[in-house]
């Protein structure tokens, strides 16, 4: 199987940070092709690409643009947002899409703009990305100096204002609707839905919301043609995606592959296989907010159909590699200590609910549960599941459960034997999550330094 | 201070809400100050027209945020999923050695920060350390105290 790159197409052999260079490769073609075309006839080339979202929902993106109320219907400017808040754990794809191609990020968020009739564009940067923020302001100046971006987009009389807004640290702002808000300067929480952000989103206006790499896609769709750019992948599932291997195998990194590619292919053609001689145990093939697949199921194909059959999802196309080294019981315990410290507390189910999680999975790995408390911690996860504003607490909820369904018996060992059957030896032995760090800072197990 | 308030009309001036800013304005603030101590919330709650238990309010949700003093500098190693099955608690257990201090404490001198982090985003080259919001991937145990001598000499 081999890799098959649009968006990473010469990025090998040129530095396609620079304007000339991405020029020089028919960078911001596509663009100049866009502003002679009505604004409809964009959006239709996005639906006849049948392209999904590419951060985790996979809604696709011409639809979405299509909820919008035209711009001589709207009486409110309308605005579009580049989430490029990655912080799902296991993805780093739209990371590499900013630092190694940064103009095709910025061409697809004008033609986005362009397509919807936005004049104001928001990028929200995840705050820990320091080089990409530099990097992308970069790439915006000399956008911007080359009439790329600016009040009158290569004389089409059109004008766009790109602002660059960086978070600060909080997982829930990849949610589209918590995102709005910490852009708007509040706390980064949830809203409820509808109205959908397509009809009151931004400053209560119309608001497109897309992930990085679904709108660095767009240039290429244009390029290509939307029917042609629907040829490539599978049924459903149009197109490359930038799939983020890590984990227990031998070449972690983003592979762009064509949809329909096998996990197979991924983790042992492409990425080397399983390292130090291991045995694959389970792949979370989406971040970890998905269900995790058996090593059995590693015949599946990664796609959004395929997923779903094999009783998971797509999500953000983060494939996490676990040899038999780890204990399921720590990962339940870890993944839910994420959630936890992530939980922005607006909806008790999540907020509660979570803690009670991390609890329980402490008191399974230490030998303490009772047989009754595996129940339970199935019980207050199918409380949490779709009683929540935001997935974030289906995102703890459905992966935890899916581990004590998978490896029940594992599960049933600690209880049987009072403890970790790993007895120490597991990768995850004793991995300090920052919930608990925080948590000593918080009991005074540690010390705050005086003020200086 | 007046530098920090017009840079902060500055920023504000990009968003069509002077809201928006508020995040922005924390960052700058922190910048001066290595932290955001109580000063540092009126100095932005002026600049924005707004309370200081408002911008405290905001800045106690985000994790780059400091609420106290930190370090000159910053260690943060990343233990979620992907760099924990690679070693990342190994990796924070050499960092404590060779600082002396626990994850979450700083330096006695004042010099250096070590927490851990949920996922950086840099999950196929485990264990990402960010060192003064710089990303070194992948970093072994064996880097430590290559990456704490060059902080010390810094």
């Amino acid at each position: 199987v081999a890799l098959r790159e649009l968006l990473f197409e010469h990025a090998d052999e040129r530095d396609l940070t620079k304007r000339k260079e991405y020029e020089a490769v028919g960078g911001y073609a596509s663009l100049r092709k866009a502003v002679g075309m009505e604004r409809q006839a964009v959006i239709d080339e996005l639906l006849a690409a049948n392209v999904r979202g590419r951060g985790g929902a996979g809604f696709p993106m011409g639809r979405k643009a299509s909820f919008l109320p035209k711009p001589d219907e709207s009486p409110k400017p309308i605005y579009l947002v580049a989430n490029a808040d990655e912080s799902e754990p296991g993805t780093f794809k739209d990371r590499e899409i900013m630092l190694r191609v940064p103009h095709m990020f910025v061409e697809g968020v004008v033609i986005a703009s362009y397509a919807i009739g936005a004049a104001h564009a928001f990028i929200y940067l995840r705050g820990e990305y320091l080089a990409e923020f530099e990097v992308m302001t970069r790439a915006l100046d000399r956008a911007r100096k080359a009439g790329y971006v600016g009040p009158d987009v290569l004389g089409s009389g059109w004008g766009l204002t790109v602002v660059v807004h960086r978070g600060a640290g909080a997982y829930i702002c990849g949610e589209e609707t918590a995102l709005l808000d910490s852009l708007e300067g509040r706390r980064g929480q949830p809203r409820t839905k509808p109205p959908f952000p397509a009809i009151s989103g931004l400053y209560a206006s119309p608001t497109l919301i897309n992930n990085v790499e679904t709108l660095a896609t767009v240039p290429k769709i244009l390029e290509l043609g939307g029917a042609e750019y629907a040829r490539l992948g599978v049924e459903n599932s149009a197109g490359t995606r930038v799939f983020s291997l890590s984990g227990n195998v031998v070449k972690g990194g983003n592979y762009e592959l064509e949809l329909g590619t096998t996990l197979r292919e991924l983790i042992y053609d492409i990425g080397g296989g399983i390292p130090d001689g291991r045995e694959l145990k389970a792949i979370i093939p989406g971040g970890s907010s998905v269900p995790v697949l058996s090593a059995d199921q590693v015949d599946a194909a990664l796609d959004f159909d395929s997923m779903v059959e094999a009783g998971t999802m797509l999500g953000s196309g983060a494939v996490i590699v676990i040899d038999d080294r780890c204990c399921m019981v720590q990962l339940g315990l870890r993944v839910a200590q994420f959630y936890m410290h992530e939980s922005c507390g607006k909806c008790t189910p999540c907020r509660e609910g979570t803690r009670w999680m991390v609890q329980l999975l402490r008191r399974i790995e230490e030998g303490e549960a009772s047989q009754d408390e595996l129940d339970v911690l199935l019980n207050v996860c199918d409380r949490i599941l779709g009683n929540c504003l935001c997935p974030l607490g289906d995102a703890a909820a459905m992966p935890v459960a899916s581990y004590v369904v998978k490896f029940r018996d594992e599960y049933q060992r600690h209880i049987d034997e009072g403890g970790c059957p790993f007895g120490g030896e597991s990768s995850l032995d004793g991995v300090l999550a920052p919930v608990d760090q925080h948590h000593a800072r918080v009991r005074g197990e540690i010390e705050v330094p005086a003020p200086a | 201070m007046a530098k920090l308030y017009e840079e902060i009309q500055e920023v504000a001036a990009q968003y069509p809400s002077r809201l928006s800013a508020v995040m922005p304005a924390l960052r700058l603030a922190q910048e001066r100050h290595g932290w955001l101590p109580p000063e540092a919330f009126r100095e932005v709650a002026d600049a924005l027209e707004l309370t200081p238990a408002y911008c405290q309010a905001v800045a106690s949700f985000y994790d780059m945020f400091h609420l106290e003093p930190v370090g000159r500098h910053m260690v943060e190693v990343c233990t979620n999923v992907s760099c924990a099955l690679v070693g990342a608690q190994q990796v924070l257990e050499a960092f404590e050695v060779e600082l002396g201090v626990h994850a979450g404490e700083t330096t006695e001198d004042g010099e250096v920060t070590l927490r851990t982090v949920e996922c950086a985003g840099g999950c196929g080259w485990g264990t990402v350390v960010a060192v003064d919001h710089r990303y070194r991937e992948p970093v072994h145990p064996e880097d430590v105290s290559g990456i704490v001598k060059e902080l010390r000499g810094a």
